[in-house]
């Protein structure tokens, strides 16, 4: 026979079983729901943030369907796999925009799309998704500064290696008092994705089946 | 019974207000409220985590043995935060990302836990639903109003980023108050949450005072500020 204390312990710790999984399923049922909407959301607002690097006249074909996925790089701060998409106008290499993470922002890591045309220029940058103080950090988002778009026409050469840090630190790039770091770990990251490109180039644009992993 | 409610709902917006006068969660309150939008949402967002905790708890109330209450309360409060936060990653995604991690966070506001376990877990359902509602409003209104004064000090503008929350066409909804402003960082940054926080508080003793010298109720009115 249990005695009375334990039948005690067991009937609460049972309750307590029992609400955890109330609560698991009601949260499986729910991600189960809103899943495939978040999916749509974020491709829809993905597809809106490639036209923001990438102008339209630049390519004929479809994004989307042209993509191979990266095996995570350090040059491009990703631990999972990532996505390229290339952009070809009348069948040549236009540009190529990646997916890449900066791992030292200021709360964690922010995720970047880069798109980098053939010859080596930038066409664009943008942060898809950061954790960065509200209205400190996050003038590096397009909709709260144009800070990001100084990116544009950028290259190795253009500034030199040396020249891709914040002014803060004998760089070329602005940043704002107060929020330094997060600028800092966007500049490091778009710097090392257009070495990743320099290196990956042939890889890059080599036809679906030939590339990926 | 409407007298309950009257008093429940004065205790929230007002004489118990969670961001002016209890000043519970204030990590959240200082940190979102750069702008009104921001301010507004993640109010509305707590208002309803708190609707449902309430409710919930009260629900349950009776059969929770004492020893685990807090367990439950926190697992119902996180499972609640969790569809909200789901649900504003699938609908609004530009306001979930502008949020970011303060949508998580409101599992670890202390005023949703106080209000489960000083009014939901001694009540009946629907007060304590209105409850936790009443004290979300009070919390959203004390946001908006700070998000409001530092949007204005700090940018010049009202209601900017209502597109994120609203889509598209509320675009046209941004006011600029001051046209040309060039900004004022201290109100965008931390010191100036603290700042303005500290004039809504004083702001909110003074009228309190006002009106208890109009109406002149000796030592009663003095006490409950």
């Amino acid at each position: 026979m249990i005695p009375e204390a334990g039948r005690e312990s067991l009937r609460t710790a049972g309750m307590l079983l029992a609400f955890a999984v109330a609560g698991t399923a009601l949260l499986a049922f729910v991600y189960a729901l809103t899943r495939p909407i978040i999916a749509k959301t974020e491709e829809a607002a993905k597809l809106a943030l490639i036209a923001q690097v990438l102008p339209a006249k630049l390519y004929d074909n479809d994004l989307l369907r042209d993509v191979i996925e990266l095996a995570p790089a350090p040059e491009l701060g990703s631990v999972e796999a990532g996505h390229a998409y290339r952009a070809r106008l009348n069948g040549q290499p236009a540009a190529v925009v990646l997916e890449a993470v900066a791992p030292d922002g200021y709360s964690g890591r922010i995720r970047l799309l880069i798109a980098i045309r053939a010859d080596g220029e930038l066409a664009g940058a943008r942060v898809v998704a950061h954790r960065e103080t509200p209205g400190l950090g996050d003038y590096i988002e397009a909709a709260k500064s144009d800070w990001i778009t100084g990116f544009q026409g950028r290259s190795l050469e253009n500034p030199a290696p040396e020249g891709w840090k914040v002014k803060k630190d004998g760089g070329q790039f602005d940043y704002m008092a107060g929020a330094t770091i997060t600028p800092r770990a966007v500049v490091r990251a778009v710097k090392r994705a257009l070495d990743y490109y320099g290196r990956n180039r042939e890889r890059l644009f080599a036809p679906a089946a030939g590339g990926g992993r | 019974m409407n007298g309950q409610y009257r008093d429940i709902l004065d205790n929230g917006v007002w004489k118990q207000n969670p961001g002016l006068v209890q000043l519970l969660g204030l990590c959240p309150t200082l940190a979102v409220t750069s702008t009104v939008v921001n301010g507004v949402s993640l109010g509305l967002a707590t208002a309803l985590v708190m609707a449902g905790a309430s409710g919930t708890v009260a629900a349950v109330r009776n059969f929770v043995p004492t020893e685990i209450r807090i367990p439950v309360f926190i697992l119902v409060i996180a499972v609640l935060v969790t569809v909200i936060q789901l649900t504003m990653n699938a609908y609004m995604l530009g306001l979930y990302n502008v949020l970011g991690i303060f949508v998580p966070l409101i599992v670890v506001n202390c005023i949703v836990l106080a209000r489960a376990e000083v009014f939901a877990s001694k009540n009946p359902v629907l007060p304590s639903m209105f409850d936790g509602f009443a004290m979300g409003l009070g919390l959203t209104l004390a946001l908006a109003l700070l998000g409001g004064l530092r949007e204005i000090i700090g940018r010049g503008t009202l209601l900017s980023g209502i597109d994120l929350a609203l889509g598209e066409w509320a675009k046209g909804w941004v006011i600029h108050v001051l046209p040309g402003y060039k900004g004022f960082l201290v109100a965008m940054l931390p010191p100036g949450a603290f700042m303005g926080l500290g004039l809504l508080i004083a702001g909110k003793n003074w009228l309190d005072q006002r009106r208890a010298r109009a109406v002149p109720r000796p030592a009663v009115a003095a006490a409950e500020v």
